[in-house]
This record gives C-alpha cells, structure tokens and sequence, in this order.
C-alpha cells in the first residue's frame, strides 16, 4: 500500500505541474495589456508600468516566471494585489467560509440523498420510487442558479424564513439553504446512485446465501446489503468534497457569501492575476489530494482492491 | 440400448417447432433477422414512454430552432422602452424585459443558440474524448500513460472557474458575432469536459480489449486499426452514447450559469442563459422575465437527460 | 403425479425431509410459467440423493423452495407440501421457517466466488451465524469457526480465518462454504452444483469430503447437478428432472444399468466414452420446453425418439418399476425390458 502511495504522489507531481502551469500561462502569458483599466481612464504612466513589470517578473519568459512564482508560492508568499493587499491574507479569510460551506453542502446531500436512495431502492418499483426518480429529474435539469434563485425569493423575500444574504460571518445556520443549493445536483446523483447500487446488490448471490443462512431481515440489509452497496455513493461523496471545495462561484453570488469562488471570479474580471493564480494552485492541490484520499479510501471499503 | 421406431421419430418429429421453443425464443422474432445490442435497444426504447416523451420534445425544439419564425411573428431585437417590464398578456404571452422586449419571441429565437452550444459541446467533447480514449485505452503503456496524465491535467482545473479563465481571454481578444462567440463557448466547455469522455472510452476500450473476440481478431492476423474500428468501436460506443446525452443536457444548462456570470453566450447570439442574467436584479418585480427562460431551460435540460436515461437503460444488458 | 419415493411399509418413520407433489408457478409479464410440476422426493439421514436435471428443470428451484428463499413474487407455490422432521414448512410462521434454515435444512451453492460477501472476511461470515443464532460471544465463535475450517480441511484454518473470499482459491473456497452451512449442524444439507464450477481434481476432492461429512454426522445430502459423471460416484438414489417433473427415480445401480425412461436413456446415450470412438457424439435433439407453454401429454414427447400418439395426449403418472424405483413414462417397461 505505501508503495502504491508513493507512486500516485509521484504522479501527482507532473499533474499538478502542468494544471498550475496551464493556468499561469492563461492569466499572465496571453497577450494583451495586462494593467488595462487599472489606472482608471487614462493609461498608466510609465514609472508605474515598469515597477508593476519589475515586481511581477514580467519579463522573464513565461517559464522563468512560472518558477518564479511557484518558488514564491512554495515559501508561503503569494504575492499582493495590485492594490497591495496581501493574497495570502485575503485567502486564508475567505477559504474557510468556502469549506464550511462545501461541508454543509456535502452533508444535506449525503443525508437526503442516501434516505432517499435507501428507501427507493429497498422498495422497488412503487409510489416512492417514482418519486424518487421524478424528483432527482428535475433536480439534475434545473440550473443551480435557477435553484438557488427560486429559493431565495420564496424563503428569503417571500416567507421571509431566512436572510436572502449571508452576513460576512457566515455560521453554519446561515449556510444551510446556501449549502442546499450547492448541493442539489449532487445529491440528486446520490440517490440515484445508492438507489441503483441497492437495487443490484439486492438481487446478488451473497444476500441470496445470507438468507439461506436464516439470517434476520434486518441484518441482512443493513449489515450484508448497505455495506455493499455504500462503497461507490462513498467515493462519490468523498470525490464531491473535493470539487465543491473548489469554489462554488454562482452560489456565493447569489447568497452573498465571501467565499473563495466570489475571490476569484472577481479576481478574473478585474484582471488581480495573482489573486487568480494563487488560488486556482491551492484549489487544485486541494482537490488532487482529496482524489488520493478517497482512492485510499476504496481500498479501505473494499478489500477486493489492494494497492501494491 | 432401446432402437427407436422410425414411424415414431416421424410423428415425434413433426411437432417439435411448435413446443421446442426456449422462453428467449418466444419473441416474435422473423427468422434470419440478426439480434444485436443496438437492434434490441431501438426495440426497447421504442416502447418507452421515457423516449417517446423525451424525443417528442426534443424534436420540437429542434424544429423551433432551425424555424423560428413559425411560432412568432414579433422581432425578438425589437425594444420599445414603453413596454418595459410589461408582464405577459394575449398580445405577448411571456411579457416584456427591461428593454421592452418580447419575452415570448426572444425565448423562441434564443432555442437556436441554446441547443447549438449544447450539441456542438457534446459531439466536440465526445469526438476528442473519443479518440483519446480508445487510442490509450488500446494502446496501452506510455501512450496511455501519457495520455491518461494530460487528461488529469484538464480535469483538475475547476470547471467554473477555468471555464470563466478562458472566455474571459477570448472576451478580450475581441470575439464579436453570434457564431464564433457560440464557437467560443463551444470550445472551453468541449476544452474542460473532454477528460471525463476519454475517461469513459478508456475504460470501455480496456475491458473490451481483455475480451476474447479481441484476441480472436488478433490471432487471425486482423491489423491494429480493423481490430479498433470494427471491434473495440461499437462496443465502446454505448457507455459512451448515453454520456453524450445527458452531457448535452448539462452543457446546456452551463451555459446558462455561464451567461448568468456575464460570461458566455452574449448579443446577438441570445440564449435562454442570458435572457436569465439579464433578468437578475427584477425578479422580484418582474419574475416573468426569469420564469420563462428558465421554464424552456429546465424543459429542455430535462429532456435530454431522460433521454439519457432511457438510452441508458435500453443499452443496459444486464437488465434484459 | 402420485408419490413416487417409498413403498408403504418399507419405511416406518417418515422421511428427514420430503417434498411432496410440489407446485411452484412464476408469474412474469410474459404469463405464468409452471416451474414444478408435482415435484416429489425425500431423502433420509445419511443418505444422499442426487437430483439431475437440466438448466431449467426445476431442480433448483426446489431447493430454494424447500429453504424458503425463493423470490416471492413472483415465484407462488400453488401446491404440495415440504416436510421436514414430519412438519410441514409452508404451513409454519416465517420465524419457524427462519430457525429451520441452517439449522435444520442447509444449503450451499454453485459459485462460492458470488455466493460469499466479499467486504466481510470467511470467518465473520461463519461466526455472524454462531453469534446470532447460538448466541456465541465473539471468542467463542472465533474458536469454533477455525474448528469448521480444520473440518473441512482447509490448512492453516487461523491464519485462513481473517482473510477474505477472493483470497482463497476456488476450492478451498468451496470448502468454506461448506463449513459456514455446517455451523449450525443441520441435519440435511442441500448442495446445488457444488462443483460446477471446479476443475476436475478439485471435484473430486470436494465430493469426498462431501461425502466424509455427510457420514460422520448422519446427514443428508441433497446433491443437485447435471453432471452425471459426478452423481455416479456418490448417490445412493437419483431423481431425473425435466419440465418441473421427476421423470425418473431410482437408486443410482439400477438407473444406470437400466435407464426406466427415455430422457435419462437420451443422458447416458450423450455421454462421451472411451469405448466407442470415432463417430459424432449423440445428442437430444431440440431444446427443452418453454415453461410458459408446456407441452401436453408428456412434456419430454417432442424430443423423444420412443414418442407415440398417447404421449401427446396423456401426461404419464408414476409407474412402478420394481423396488423403489418409478419412471413417468408410458412405456418404462417396454424400455426396461429391451435393455
């Protein structure tokens, strides 16, 4: 097993080169002016282009200041702004929002969606089921942002149960809705997954032998059956963490909430390159590394799949 | 041994068709048809309501966009700032938008763009994916690893983000028109999804290629590119096909939250997504203006993936 | 079909376990299929009967009717009793059906590779049964399940116990099985193609271990195959199955030296021998019936090369051969005797 680890990180390596690169080369090293619309209307003055140059290594090739920049990076610094402040700062303020949100994504999708999967696929076909699928239709077809809309304007402006926005602060209370909205696709895949999962299993040869073997109704299914039939909606969870925690753009917009995504996005559109760099390379660790994780985790679950 | 009775065996004989019937034999079958996977799968989805729903809508849409002018007469570019905002009415079922707009006539002429982001995205990211797949799916070794590692590479980038990365730069180079700004869109979704098509043909093309009539192909002497094309190919195809088709139906509802950030699709080339951004700040004033692009999205997104589904479950042999 | 297993007198004590004139349907939405067709046999302490037949007989299906496991809907058992120690299973309370399973009637299956839970190891899968039905504590289970190893030979049975199914090889997989259906010593065990699925020498050894156990504790074996190779070494009585029907019954010398009925005549007739070279092998011509559409008369009739007109019209009941021995077929004699 440890060798197998070693071998993906290895792996890791060229991968996360070449993401961190590709970015870098996307912000920084297509051509145009990359200080437009910085100094307001007019252009900016020299003096303050070649310090700007000078600072960000503009010079160099686009190689040289990759490395540069990873270097940098490497040692903590994540450079500033073009106002000055502190990336780093910035960043370690607004990911931890972006997490807690992410989680509580991952948790009301993780709940509902296995109830709702367990029950349907336990059923068969049936009133519930229908339901079940008729429901994770719409919820995989509706945008996210048409769902986090609708649900803003009915339980924020209309019955006015919840703040439409989310305070700077952003308790977990507060990012129950948000996180529903995140998490509405993916859980719509949840249930359909463990519902189809329990579906199979239920028909297979080793619960045909657990019954054989005179064992209790309810053993068999939530010992022999759901231990089965868990193993792909986990990975599928663990491997959900890891992408909604790389920024949910849209549902931080329409919440409010001063998240990474809402860092980010508006970091593209008024140019902050390395806002956008520094935080695309820590998501893409972060997700790299959760994608290990749950690699290791398969294992763990199933004994059939042994890394050596 | 007992000598059987020749008068016997003829009698015996003569009823054997009508009782020696298997169960998989009692289908209406004309003899000397040939019964393969894809055959018995158009059979099946012909049958299902899922499909026939479905595909009725679909074609609906398709013919709304290629001839949009059917189902409206009014000028979708056509602002009067008298009517802004107006809400739906018999002379304009859908309302007005902020700039007086028919909301109804913009919605049919937006179908167009909508659907050719979704299908060009589709068949591009399935063409690449495609052939990636199957090239390190058969190929195997240094190929495959090579290969395999790009395609981790593309898939790390966070999709929205590395979706908002690059239009932006292609927003800055000055991309005007309706076409190319669609061709636009087209790529970075296709740029950002094909890993996951190649992902799926990969593995299609392992595990068809560990399969005996391969080998058999192999050992008669059949060359690489018969064994792919003849072989490998349409027993890839179906995992693949049913990915296509619900992918349609996400990358149309992608490039609705990429026009919903400002984006994606812009003027002239008017979708569904931007008529929603467009509506975000009178929602609550104006909430036909975000219901009906929105109901024709959530319409349309929905019937691509229950026709994925229905795919799905008719190529699905293990639920014969 | 009347009763085709003992003769009155013979047997003063009522069969370990009998099925009596069962009939199973399968509703489907293609219509119903009758599965078992009055299926009658028994079999007593220390003997083994060998049921053979082929897919789609019925011969499974009968085990899993005996357990009570099968899919209901949309199998229905429309008819006959299953008896077991004299008390009818299909007319007791799920729970006492529960208790009988394993411990009174086991089973093991074909493939041990499916049959067992690959995210549990072999020992859990023993021990879950000594735990929650004898009530054992987790040490005591653990002993008792290396026990059950050694008995079925399995080496290094402490070692063997914390490892999982995909770890064993397809043997010594089967072994298991067999220890975990003998955990809760049942007195009659069902074994459905035990060794189907294994290469030739490991057959042989899973037959006579079979066959070991069986005599240390008295059991009764219930050996469902279609390999008549196998059965000829082991059965001490043979019930051919065709169509949801025990077509013939009799003790394995008998059957095999004078076939009573023109399908099990048909079955040796099919078998390769080293005696006659050269040639094409004989087969049955046509396939079996669909159970949607049973022939009438005799359901073996269209494959039959003895078929008069009197098959197809009427199905033939059980007629007696002698000692112990029936055959459905209106003219078992005259084959008999022609032999």
């Amino acid at each position: 097993m440890g060798r197998y680890v070693l071998r993906r990180l290895l792996q890791l390596v060229p991968v996360f080169v070449g993401t961190t690169f590709l970015i870098y080369v996307l912000v920084w090293a297509i051509p145009g002016n990359p200080f437009a619309g910085m100094c307001g209307e007019r252009p900016c003055p020299d003096s303050f282009i070649t310090m700007m140059t000078d600072k960000y290594n503009l010079d160099d090739n686009v190689f040289v200041q990759y490395f540069k920049y990873m270097g940098n990076l490497a040692s903590g610094d994540f450079g500033e702004t073009f106002s000055g402040l502190d990336v780093g700062e910035l960043i370690s303020l607004r990911y931890p929002v972006s997490v807690r949100l992410a989680l509580v994504a991952v948790a009301i999708e993780a709940v509902i969606g296995l109830v709702a999967g367990i029950v349907s696929g336990l059923r068969g076909r049936g009133f519930l089921d229908s339901l079940v699928l008729v429901s994770t239709l719409f919820l995989i077809a509706i945008p996210t942002f048409v769902t986090g809309f609708v649900l803003q304007i009915l339980l924020g402006f209309q019955w006015e149960i919840m703040t439409p926005t989310v305070s700077s602060e952003a308790n977990w209370s507060e990012l129950i809705i948000p996180g529903f909205v995140l998490g509405s696709l993916s859980m719509a895949y949840v249930s359909r997954l463990t519902r189809t999962s329990i579906a199979e299993n239920k028909r297979s040869d080793y619960i045909r032998t657990a019954l054989a073997k005179g064992q209790p109704h309810h053993r068999i299914v939530w010992v022999h059956l759901l231990r089965n039939s868990l193993i792909p909606v986990l990975t599928f969870l663990g491997t959900d963490i890891g992408s909604l925690m790389g920024g949910a753009v849209v549902t931080e917009g329409i919440f409010g909430i001063n998240g990474i995504g809402r860092l980010v996005y508006d970091g593209i559109l008024s140019k902050e390159g390395v806002v956008v760099t520094g935080v695309v390379v820590l998501l893409v660790i972060v997700f790299l590394v959760v994608n290990l994780i749950i690699d290791l985790l398969y294992a763990v679950l199933d004994p059939r799949i042994r890394y050596d | 041994m007992t000598d059987p009775s020749a008068a016997a065996a003829g009698t015996a004989t003569r009823d054997v068709e009508s009782y020696v019937v298997a169960p998989e034999h009692l289908e209406d079958v004309k003899p000397g048809r040939p019964r393969g996977l894809w055959s018995d799968a158009w059979r099946d989805l012909r049958r299902r309501p899922l499909f026939i729903v479905a595909g009725a809508v679909i074609v609906l849409l398709v013919v709304i966009a290629v001839f949009p002018g059917l189902f409206t007469n009014a000028d979708p570019n056509l602002t009067d700032l008298a009517r802004s905002r107006k809400p739906p009415s018999s002379g304009a079922w859908f309302g007005y938008d902020l700039q007086g707009r028919d909301v109804y006539a913009r919605v049919i002429y937006g179908t167009r763009w909508s659907l050719l982001v979704g299908i060009g995205s589709a068949v591009f990211t399935v063409l690449i994916g495609s052939v990636l797949g199957i090239l390190a799916g058969f190929a195997g070794g240094w190929v495959d690893g090579l290969l395999s590692r790009v395609g981790e590479v593309f898939f790390g980038l966070p999709f929205v983000l590395g979706a908002i990365v690059i239009l932006t730069i292609f927003r800055n180079a000055g991309v005007n028109g309706a076409l190319p700004i669609v061709g636009v869109v087209v790529v970075s979704l296709a740029v950002l999804s094909w890993p996951v098509a190649m992902r799926i043909m990969r593995s299609a093309a392992i595990s068809a290629k560990q399969q005996d009539y391969v080998k058999a192909a192999r050992a008669l002497g059949a060359r690489p590119a018969r064994i792919v094309f003849r072989h490998l190919l349409p027993n890839c195809l179906a995992p693949v096909l049913v990915y296509a088709t619900i992918a349609l139906g996400a990358f149309i509802g992608a490039e609705a939250t990429l026009s919903f950030l400002g984006i994606g699709l812009r003027d002239p080339a008017v979708s569904w997504g931007v008529m929603i951004s467009d509506s975000r700040n009178f929602i609550r004033v104006a909430p036909h203006m975000l219901l009906f692009p929105a109901g024709f999205l959530t319409v349309t997104v929905l019937a691509f993936v229950m026709l994925g589904d229905a795919v799905r479950e008719a190529l699905d042999p293990k639920l014969r | 079909m009347t009763d085709m297993t003992t003769e009155p007198g013979l047997l003063p004590d009522p069969p370990l376990l009998e099925v009596d004139n069962l009939f199973v349907e399968f509703r489907t939405g293609d219509g119903v299929a009758r599965v078992l067709n009055g299926v009658s046999y028994s079999v007593d302490a220390g003997e083994t009967l060998a049921v053979l037949g082929e897919s789609g007989s019925g011969k499974s299906v009968t085990a899993l009717a005996i357990m009570g496991i099968l899919d209901v809907p949309p199998a229905v058992v429309t008819g006959g009793e299953i008896r077991f120690r004299g008390e009818n299973l299909l007319a007791v309370s799920e729970q006492r059906r529960t208790e009988v399973r394993a411990q009174g009637v086991a089973m093991i299956f074909q493939d041990a590779l499916s049959a067992l839970n690959p995210v549990f190891t072999v020992g859990f899968q023993i021990e879950e049964q000594l735990r929650v039905r004898l009530g054992m504590t987790r040490r005591e289970a653990r002993v008792r399940a290396v026990e059950l190893l050694d008995v079925v030979r399995i080496p290094h049975a402490s070692r063997r116990v914390r490892q999982y199914p995909h770890e064993f090889s397809g043997g010594m997989r089967q072994r298991a099985m067999i220890a975990m259906s003998l955990a809760l010593d049942p007195e009659v065990l069902i074994a459905d193609e035990p060794t189907t699925a294994l290469d030739v020498t490991v057959q042989a050894q899973i037959m006579d271990l079979l066959a070991e156990i069986q005599t240390e504790r008295r059991m009764g074996l219930v050996l469902i195959t279609h390999d008549l190779g196998v059965v000829a070494e082991v059965a001490d009585r043979i019930a051919v199955m065709y169509a949801g029907r025990i077509v013939e019954h009799a003790d394995a010398v008998s059957l095999y030296r004078m076939p009573g009925h023109p399908y099990t005549a048909a079955l040796m007739d099919s078998l390769p021998r080293l005696d006659r070279k050269g040639g094409e092998l004989n087969t049955i011509k046509g396939l079996p019936p669909s159970l949607l559409n049973i022939p009438p008369g005799c359901p073996f009739h269209p494959r039959c090369l003895m078929a008069q007109d009197l098959c197809r019209t009427d199905v033939p009941t059980g007629h007696r051969l002698g000692l112990g021995r029936t055959s459905a077929c209106h003219f078992a004699e005259e084959l008999v005797r022609s032999v």
